[in-house]
Formats: C-alpha cells, structure tokens, sequence
C-alpha cells in the first residue's frame, strides 16, 4: 500500500481545490494586474490541463490486470466518530476520473469569452467542482464520500444560480433542495452501517451481513439519493429545469459527470453492499429504466428548446445504465452478467462525452443568437459549416450510430437484455428510433434547410478555439466508438470483482 | 475556612470585582471617550479567560458547601463563554457608536450577564442555579430596553421580562417540590437521595421534575415555550440581539446536562419523553416557521429554536455519546450564530440596520469576501459538509440511532433539508441579486478580521473537527 502524501490521487484531489481557492482569493483583491491580461483564465486552463496530465499518470500507473483496489491511503480523520482519510481506486473509479479531468479544461477553454460577468468566480467553482467530483469517485470511507458528494452541491448551486438564464434561481433551488432531500437518507443509511461495523469502510459495509429487511430499507434510501442524481424516471423532474437554466459550461459538467455520481453509486453501493436488497428491487429497477429509456424518449421528441431536448435524452440515455447495472440477475451470474455492467459503464463514459458536446454546441449557437428555441433557427449549415459538420457527428453519436461510443454502450447493454428477455431488449431498442427521432428531427430543424431568418444568415462560424474543443471530443468519441477496448481492458477486473461481491448472499438466518 | 478553598471559584471573583472597578471608572469616562471602558471590558474579559486557564481543574471540586463546581465541563464552557462574548463586545462596538448607544452600560450589563453564565455554568444547586440564571435574566431584560427610545425594544424587554418571570416562577415551584420530596438542593444528593430510597421516585418528584423541564426549556427557546424568542431577536438592537443569541445557550446547555445527568440520571426513563415531545416541536416549528420570515433576525430566532431542537435529541438519549454530541453541537452553533448576527452588525451603518433578508441583495457585487463568510456560516447552519454543521449534526444523528431511534434521525435529517430552504434564500440574495445599495461598508479593521477569522473557524473546524469532538467526549466521559 502507499501511504506517502505524493499520492497521484491526492495531488488529483487537491489540486484543483487549492488552485480554485487561489484563483477565488485573487480575483476578490481590487486593484488587479492579474484581471488585465486574463492572466487568471490562462492560469485556470493551465491548472486544469495540469490536473488531466496527473490523470494521464494516474492511468500509466494503474495496473488493469490486478484486481485490487490501487493508490490507496488511509489516514486517520475524526477518530471519535471512526471516520477515516481513505481513498483509492479501482478501473470504473478511474474511467470517471478520466473523464472529469478531461471535461474540465473544455469547460473553461468554453467559457472563455461567453462568461462575462465574474469570470473568476466561474472558473473557481469549476476547479473546486472538480476536485470533489474526483474526490467522490476515490472515496472509500462513507463520511468522506457523503463529505464529497454533498460539498460538490454548493459550487453548481452557485454556478447555476449566478451564471443562469432567466429561471435560473427557481432551478438551483430545486436542484439543491431536490439533491439534498435524496442523499440526507443516504447518510442516515450509512450512520446506520456504522452502528453494524464501527467504522465507515466501505469494504466492512461490504462484508458486513445484513438481513434482508435490512437491506430493502437501505437499497430504499440509496435508491434516492442515486436515482435523483441519475436520474431515475419518477425522479427526475429537477434536471430538465436545471439544464436549461445553467449556463453552458454548468449544463456540461451537470450531464458529463454529475449525472454518473448515480451511476457510479448503484455500482459501488448499492449493488455490492445490498446484493440480496438490489436482487428484490432489481425488476422495478428495470421497469423504471425502461420508462426511462421509452416515455422520455416520447418527451424528447417533443420539446421546442434543444437543452430541453438533450436534457430529455440524457435521462433516457442514463436509463441504459441503470438498466445494464441492474440485469444480472436476469442474466444469471454464470452466462454473462458482465456484459450489462460493462455496458453501463461505458455508456456513462460515453454519455458524459456525448452530452456534453451537445451541450457546447447548444451553448456555441445561444451565444451567438440568444436563444435556444428550435424554431428560431434554421439553415444553420449554410453560414456554419464547421460547426454543422461536428454537431451532426454528434447528434449520429446520441443516436447510437455504430462507430461512435454511443452504439457501445447501448449494444452492450442490448445485447445483455436479449440475454434476459426478450421483450427487455425490445423495448430498450426502441431507443434506436426513438433517439434517432429526436435528434435527427433536431438537427433537420435547426441546421439543414433554408436560411430561416437573417439573424442565422449573420452567423459567425466557430472560431480555432471552438473547433479545437469541438474536435477533441469528437475525436474521443470516434476512438471509443472504434476500438473500445482499453476502457473496457480497465474496467474489466473492477467489474469482475464487484459481481463476486453481489454474487454472495449476505443474508444472515436468526 | 481557609481563602484556598476559594480559589476553583477564581475566574468569577475575578470578573465579579473587574466589573465593579469598571463600573465605578465608567461614571468618569465621558460620553464621547466611551471606547475607554469598551477596552476596561476587553481587559477584565483578557483577566478572566486568564483565570479560567490557571485554575483548570485536574479532578471535580466542590465548594462552597456543595453548591458550586468546578470541573473540566465548566471549565470549557467558560472559556468559550468569555472569549464569545469578547467577540460580540468588539461586533457590536460600531454597531453602538452609529446608533448613538456607545454607553457604558452595555460592556457592564454584558459582563453581569456573563458572570451569570459563569454561575449557572458552575451551578451545583438548585439555589445557584437559580441565582446564576437570574443574573443572567436580569441583564438580559435590561439590555434589550437598551435603546430607551425605540418602542419596538421596549416591547420585547416587557414581553421578555413577562413570560421570564413567569418561567422562573414555574421553575422554582418545581424546585420546591424537588426540595419537598428528597429535602435537599443539591445535584449529586437529589441523585444520592433517589438511589437510597427509591420509594421517593413517585408522582411528586416527577411533578416537580416537569415544573423545572419546563423552566429549563422556556431558558433555552424550546417549543412550546419560544413564544419570547423571535419577538426580544426583531425587538432587541442587532448587537444586544448578537449576545443574547450566542452565549446563554451554553449556560443553558450546561444547566440542562447538570440537572437531567447528575440530578436526574435515575429519572432518565421519566424525562425522555419530555424531552423527546419539545425536541420534536421544536425542529419542526422552529424550520417550518421560518421560512415564512422576511426579517432576518426573526428568521434565525427561529432557526435558532430548530438548532435546539437538536441539541435536545441528543440529550434526549440520555446517553454520554448523547450528551458530548450535545456539548459539540451547542458550541459549534454557537460559534456559527455569532458570526451570522455579527454580520448584521457589520452591513449595518448609520441610519441603517439591517433587519430584512433583502438587505443582503447582491452582496457579492459589494464586497465578495464577506459573501462568501456569510456563505459560510449560511452552509455551516445548513448542515453542508464540509461546514462544521455537518459534523454537529452528523454526531447528533450518530448518537440517536444508537439507541435505535430510526424514525427520531430521519426526522432529523428531512427537517434539515426544510430548513436548508431559509438559509438557501440568504445566499440567493447575496449571489444571485444585483445590489441596490453600493455603498462601502462602516466598520473597523478589527471587526473584519475577527469576524474573517469567525468564518474561517466554521470551515476549519468542519475540516478538522476531532480534536473538538474529542474534547467534549473526554469531557462527559469523565
């Protein structure tokens, strides 16, 4: 075990908290030569490719083929309460870890220019931001995880409240409100884990046996916490609201990586901790997934505001992976219960690149015309064509076109519900004309025809800086799409562990 | 009797004599050089945390025939005490000058309310407790009638002084009937006395038990007895409303731990409900009421009466993890309130008080700092980790479940989101609003810093918040 402070993981952690600190203290000071030269936004993109270098170790470091938790450390925290330092990671933390240092420079390399009230404070909150949401991820003490993933509410709470459109403060307070109310069950579940094993360790959360009763109201209360950020179908009611009003590089984060905090949970929690728990609910787990994937899919298609719309897709994107996650049972162990997972892991990974494109290129159109109501545009392709060009790929990759890792994740996770039942897969494959619908009809209205106004004949196309974070996503779209097989050569032993672990009962007979 | 003896009682002989020497300077100091006798204040309150450091106490001692204590309970609570109230003594001094009530009578009157913390704190009778809570009573009452010309603080003091006098009242009936069953005023006898003669633990005792319950808890705000609370908080100037809402809660801490532990820990099957049934309605009223508040300070009077709420679920449990949880939480709000009243302080100015949420309109664009440490103490009340409100509460929350009170911890935490609504509202005020109002802020260097260092302390103490914890556990464990 490494035990010295050196770390990659803490040095990933922290980083980008202290640099966010920095960049906040300094912008307060009046009289600034640092604000004149936009020496701060240079120092921001800096640190943040900085921090997605330390990833890039991180990843070289990594040893896939053992199946052991890596660059763990554990310190000791409050020991009146046993709560502990300990973090460390496995092949799906690190996937997300990647996929949040990736993200992060995009974010504010496209805020650049669009943000101009309090740009500082902006690129403050995406660094602090980032340094809880890797925090999350490597979190292997439940105080410390809840400490990460609560703390992680305050700074998109600002971000959407201050940087939003019009309803921006109705969103953030029911994204705070309606995030909170989720996850506070959550630490009143883990309290109550303690009480069992005396300390916070997920791995004795692991271990520990619990009835089956047990089991159901905790799955109850981790289910809230994780379906609201997923989100899950009856709960999702927050994230349309909360993607429209946010400001783009807010909707980016919010859909990349926030939304995989669900994801994540159910695979590090809920599965493993509650195997007998999660095996009970496992069949209204699915259903709530496809209803995901279907009604939202109807949603989608009729929306009149492309956030909205991609908003919309995303729950139903998001729905594969609870889908896929929640399968094994269905499957069995002994025929391929890996597949669904795996699926839902790359989905997320996938997804986070996804969506997040669209929301930049949504975002590139609304600053430019001010608005994002499909029926304002028009013929787009005529004065943009490099814009056109890079969002249509995108919105082939939300269809699921082979080729992309959008269809890599969903055929996975196809191909595991055919595995189940049929009727499973059907329905889950509805998606592939439901999502092409949505997103097609979109791109039809909004970039192909006549020039529907002289407001979108006076369009700038995208300047270096736009097509630079444009291509890079794509180009890693297009890598995952074709040769998917290093994420999944990472995830593979992780999700090999995690079905051994849902794989033993851990009812106990009184 | 040898003056030895005395000398656990150091720290209130000390700030007892200070303050008459103070009283006596203050006739002579004129009106305008009134920051004479706030430094007088600051340096008896320096000599009294220096007396409180010196007599520390290795083991429990009881002097003065049984009636006073001196423990590392009362000791620490002590020191915190003073220190606070040095703090809200620098808060509120330009608070005063700019609402022309710079007298001496507030240093002093804060001081006798001090001193009567520092009894209650120590209290090993009923008779001294008695004493030390209307010392501290009476200063209260008059340093809400402060400000003699506004009628709205004359109100409250006569409201406060009213229903005050009417809980003393109750409280010493149930004393007399305490007295009257095991015939003794004494903490450690009423216990010794139960345990003797057990026939003794019957209907009369526990009539004299609710009687004092419901003293206590009209002391502390706890509904059904806050009815006071949120008119003296919006009556009161801001700064007499700073110190009545930081430190007494520690002396009511420390009466009520003394009283329910040390008195009646036999009776703990008898009291739990109680306590449990004002703990409830207390979390519940006091978050739900105060959503509806547009005045700020009435606004956190009532979050104030929800905090309560959790300090009594966790006496509740009657459990030591309860009690030092209690001791955690108690301080840890205390410490957050002061900095949220102080920050009143700090945006009023001349001609202005700060009395509506709206006030804060866009303090971002004013001044971003000082957003930012209201942000803090705001996430702190709330409950967001990693504000030292969570630890509070996590501790609070851990202790419940212990005794297998599942229902009373998700209560808890639901209440927690309701109230994380009211204070959410602050900071949309202060990020999400443009500011009317431009102008810079009025008040000294010493005053920023303290209340910068007052916003750091939430912060650092979530960070680190063990060694705290870890004090107030060895302090109950004793």
């Amino acid at each position: 075990m490494m035990t010295n402070i050196f770390n990659f993981l803490n040095i990933l952690i922290w980083l980008p908290i202290f640099s966010g600190i920095a960049v906040l203290l300094i912008s307060y000071s009046e009289k600034n030569i640092f604000k004149k030269f936009e020496v701060l936004h240079y120092f921001s993109l800096l640190m943040s490719l900085i921090i997605f270098f330390f990833g890039i170790v991180l990843y070289i470091n990594y040893d896939s083929g053992n199946a052991a938790l890596q660059f763990v450390q554990r310190l000791s925290w409050i020991d009146s309460l046993g709560v502990e330092y300990h973090i460390g990671i496995d092949g799906i933390s690190l996937a997300l870890i990647l996929l949040t240092t990736f993200m992060t420079p995009l974010v504010i390399l496209s805020s650049w220019e669009s943000i101009k009230k309090r740009p500082y404070q902006y690129f403050s909150a995406f660094l602090i931001l980032e340094g809880l949401m890797i925090g999350v991820f490597s979190s292997l003490d439940a105080i410390l995880f809840y400490v990460f993933w609560e703390a992680m509410l305050v700074p998109m709470f600002l971000i959407i409240g201050i940087w939003g459109g019009k309803r921006r403060i109705y969103a953030t307070l029911k994204f705070f409100l309606y995030t909170f109310l989720g996850s506070v069950l959550m630490l009143v579940a883990f309290i109550y884990l303690h009480g069992k094993t005396g300390d916070f360790n997920f791995l004795s959360f692991i271990d520990t046996p619990l009835t089956l009763t047990e089991q159901k109201y905790i799955f109850i209360a981790f289910f809230l916490a994780f379906a609201v950020k997923v989100p899950m179908w009856p709960v999702h009611t927050w994230l349309p609201d909360a993607h429209v009003e946010a400001p783009t590089g807010g909707s980016v984060i919010l859909a990349a990586i926030m939304l995989k905090m669900g994801g994540y949970g159910f695979i590090r929690l809920s599965l493993p901790m509650l195997p007998d728990g999660s095996h009970y609910f496992s069949n209204f787990m699915i259903i709530f997934s496809l209803i995901a994937i279907t009604y939202i899919g109807f949603v989608a298609l009729m929306q009149k505001d492309m956030k909205k719309l991609i908003a919309y897709s995303s729950i139903a994107h998001m729905g594969f992976v609870t889908l896929g996650f929640f399968l094994i049972w269905s499957i069995g162990f002994n025929s391929g219960a890996g597949l669904g997972v795996t699926g839902g892991i790359v989905q997320m990974v996938s997804h986070g690149l996804i969506s997040g494109a669209l929301f930049l290129c949504v975002g590139m159109l609304y600053d430019r015309m001010g608005s994002r109501q499909i029926a304002d545009f028009g013929g787009v392709v005529n004065t943009m064509p490099k814009f056109a060009a890079l969002m249509v790929f995108f919105c082939m990759a939300n269809a699921g076109l082979p080729g992309t890792s959008g269809f890599v994740g969903e055929f996975l996770v196809i191909l595991a519900s055919f595995k189940a039942n049929f009727w499973y897969s059907f329905i889950a494959a509805t998606t592939l004309v439901l999502g092409a619908a949505y997103t097609l009809w979109m791109v039809k209205r909004v970039l192909y025809g006549e020039v529907a106004n002289s407001d979108v004949g006076a369009l700038q196309d995208i300047n270096n800086r736009e097509f630079i974070i444009l291509s890079l996503l794509a180009i890693t779209i297009l890598i995952i799409g074709v040769w998917p097989a290093p994420l999944m050569e990472l995830t593979a032993n992780s999700v090999e562990t995690v079905l051994n672990q849902i794989n033993q009962s851990k009812v106990i007979e009184l | 009797m040898n003056i030895y003896d005395l000398l656990p009682a150091l720290p209130e002989i000390v700030l007892l004599t200070m303050i008459c020497l103070v009283l006596v300077t203050d006739l002579f100091i004129k009106d305008d050089e009134k920051d004479i006798t706030f430094w007088l204040s600051i340096l008896t309150l320096a000599f009294t945390l220096w007396s409180i450091f010196s007599t520390y106490p290795e083991t429990r001692e009881v002097i003065f025939d049984g009636s006073y204590v001196s423990d590392s309970l009362s000791h620490l609570l002590k020191l915190f005490a003073v220190l606070i109230v040095a703090v809200v003594f620098f808060y509120s001094r330009d608070y005063l000058k700019h609402n022309n009530l710079m007298r001496g009578e507030y240093y002093l009157l804060g001081m006798f309310g001090l001193f009567g913390m520092m009894v209650m704190m120590s209290a090993y009778s009923m008779l001294t407790m008695y004493l030390g809570l209307e010392t501290l009573s009476l200063s209260l009452y008059v340093l809400v009638a402060i400000d003699r010309d506004s009628t709205k603080s004359a109100e409250a003091a006569m409201k406060f002084f009213v229903l005050g006098a009417i809980a003393s009242g109750i409280l010493l009936f149930g004393i007399s009937w305490v007295y009257g069953v095991t015939s003794t005023l004494q903490f450690n006898e009423i216990s010794f006395a139960i345990q003797q003669n057990p026939g003794i633990n019957g209907v009369p005792l526990w009539f004299g038990l609710v009687f004092i319950i419901v003293g206590l808890a009209f002391k502390f705000g706890a509904v059904p007895f806050h009815m006071w609370l949120p008119d003296v908080y919006q009556g009161a100037r801001s700064s007499v409303t700073l110190y009545i809402a930081s430190a007494p809660k520690l002396a009511a801490l420390a009466l009520i731990l003394r009283v329910l532990s040390d008195s009646f820990g036999d009776l703990h099957e008898i009291w739990q409900t109680m306590i449990l049934i004002i703990a409830v309605l207390s979390l519940v009223i006091g978050n739900i009421v105060a959503i509806a508040q547009n005045n700020i300070k009435r606004m956190l009077g009532y979050s104030a009466i929800a905090h309560v709420g959790f300090i009594l679920a966790a006496i509740f449990t009657g459990t030591q993890h309860g009690y030092s949880a209690a001791l955690f939480y108690t301080i840890t709000y205390v410490i957050m309130a002061l900095g949220a009243f102080g920050m009143l302080l700090l945006l009023s100015r001349e001609g202005l008080d700060i009395e509506v949420i709206s006030d804060f309109k866009g303090l971002n664009e004013r001044n971003p700092w000082f957003a930012l440490v209201m942000l803090f103490f705001m996430f702190g009340m709330i409950g967001v980790p990693p504000w030292v409100g969570f630890f509070a509460k996590l501790a609070v929350i851990n202790s419940v479940l212990e005794i297998g009170y599942f229902s009373i911890a998700v209560l808890m935490v639901l209440m927690s989101v309701v109230g994380a609504f009211y204070y959410l509202r602050i900071i949309w005020y202060m990020y999400f609003e443009k500011a009317i109002d431009k102008s810079l802020l009025q008040v000294s260097l010493d005053m920023k810093v303290l209340l910068s260092f007052n916003g750091m302390a939430v912060l650092v103490l979530g960070i680190f918040p063990s060694w705290l914890l870890q004090i107030c556990r060895n302090i109950i464990f004793v």
